[in-house]
């Protein structure tokens, strides 16, 4: 395959930007997406040129460190992480375009690399729950109901991508913090701070500057692990809920 | 923006209701206009429990739009720099819902200066006679053009607005989307063919 791409190229956090066209040759459609950006950097390194910087570890679709927003979505046209996006899913001769996850809480440091430790410190004002060290307790000592036992699963699929807060027309990471806050609201490990938990937790994503929910439903499209819309709802509730019992105290 | 969005929808439902006299002649819709100046006595004075209804929508309209307004604010900054291409992913009800807003707000203002005050009013207000001022009010073409386009508007806000505002209360979920979805689609509907009737009924000449 030979394709046209258009990737957004910024020299460092200071510097303005703009889109880069670039040709790249000899793609297969087997490849992956970060697969056929290796290919488009060997061939800049050999002519002397500044390779592309993105950002990517995994690349099995489970560490969350993959970004791009490819042709105005989030991880490309597929629902998947662009590391597990493969190039069949473009035509020959097809131009493609490459930017980073828009957000003034994910500053670009370079080309495609947004800094995304605004979700690092959501996390740590309430992503946790307290328990004691040492061995790991016996497994039927807490007993978990199935459905809730699911619904924290699929919560914890939250992989902190970023996907949604690229996709949200107000750059807002409500989807992110949901997740992380259903996640452990629903167990009874995270009982102990479960007021605390969403009113930390939704504290620190506003203080972080993201934009405010209208419901757009973008981002529970964009998300490659499905979280549902619905998960916005579960952590408002929880907020509600908190905030009641915290007006009681 | 939940909460005073649906005191303003609780409100609409009851103007509709009542609009709706106007199909059952001048007698009927008259007695209305002025049985809404009189409910409540003898605890209420004559037009108080009107002032008391008219503040709480003032509030409620200040507070929608002060909200929609920082809500707005914060999402541009949230968003600094545009995409240089960008996929939309939500449907037309959801990306109008701004401009739809400011849609509502100006008619709300035009529709009160046209038949509370009637400082717009075509054909010359009477006041205490609603039926005549409807009539005449809808006997212009601006008149109807401006009432139904705001009409539409207002469908498309409630379709969104009802189901997100029960999201934003913690009242979804998904077993209770289909029907919520459902009762936005169904109040957007009934609210807008209900206002829409009084301009169409004007129009064929139902009400004359």
């Amino acid at each position: 395959m030979r394709l046209t791409l258009r990737v957004w190229r910024q020299r460092d956090a200071a510097d303005e930007g703009a889109m880069s066209t670039y040709q790249v040759d000899g793609i297969s459609p087997d490849m992956s997406f970060l697969e056929m950006l290796d290919t488009l950097n060997e061939k800049l390194i050999l002519e002397g040129e500044e390779p592309v910087a993105f950002d990517h570890d995994c690349r099995e679709g489970i560490c969350g460190a993959c970004s791009l927003v490819i042709d105005g979505d989030a991880h490309g046209p597929e629902r998947t992480t662009t590391c597990q996006l493969h190039m069949r899913s473009f035509r020959d001769g097809d131009v493609i375009d490459v930017e980073p996850w828009r957000a003034a809480a994910f500053p670009v440091i370079k080309d495609l690399v947004v800094d995304r430790s605004a979700f690092d410190r959501i996390i740590q004002a309430g992503g946790y729950i307290t328990a004691p060290t040492g061995a790991a307790p016996e497994a039927h000592a807490t007993p978990v109901p199935k459905p809730d036992a699911d619904h924290a699963f699929e919560h914890a699929e939250c992989i902190g991508c970023g996907a949604c807060v690229a996709a949200c027309p107000n750059g807002a990471a409500m989807l992110f913090t949901s997740a992380k806050v259903n996640h452990l609201n629903v167990l009874p490990q995270g009982a102990p701070e479960r007021e605390t938990r969403v009113l930390d937790m939704v504290g620190q994503m506003d203080a972080e500057g993201f934009g405010g929910c209208t419901l757009a439903g973008e981002c529970a499209t964009a998300c490659p692990k499905g979280i549902p819309l619905s998960s916005i709802t579960d952590m408002n509730r929880e907020w509600l809920r908190a905030t009641a019992k915290g007006a009681r105290r | 923006m939940a909460v005073s969005g649906l005191i303003m929808l609780l409100y609409l439902v009851a103007h509709m209701i009542g609009n709706l006299k106007v199909f059952f002649g001048p007698g009927e819709f008259n007695a209305y206009g002025h049985w809404i100046r009189t409910v409540g006595e003898p605890f209420m004075h004559y037009s108080w429990t009107l002032w008391v209804i008219r503040v709480v929508l003032v509030a409620a309209v200040l507070a929608h739009a002060t909200a929609a307004y920082q809500l707005s604010r914060r999402g541009g900054r949230a968003r600094p720099a545009r995409y240089v291409r960008k996929k939309r992913g939500s449907d037309y009800a959801t990306r109008t819902m701004r401009w739809g807003g400011v849609i509502l707000g100006l008619f709300i203002v035009w529709h009160i200066l046209d038949l509370t005050t009637g400082h717009v009013h075509a054909g010359g207000f009477q006041e205490g006679r609603p039926y005549q001022n409807v009539v005449d009010s809808f006997s212009t073409w601006y008149g109807n053009v401006i009432y139904i386009v705001a009409m539409l508007a207002l469908g498309l806000h409630i379709r969104h607005g009802f189901w997100s505002a029960a999201q934003t209360l913690g009242a979804g979920g998904r077993t209770r989307d289909r029907v919520l979805k459902t009762a936005a689609n169904l109040l957007a509907l009934l609210l807008t063919a209900g206002f829409v009737a009084v301009p169409v009924g004007v129009m064929t000449g139902v009400v004359s």
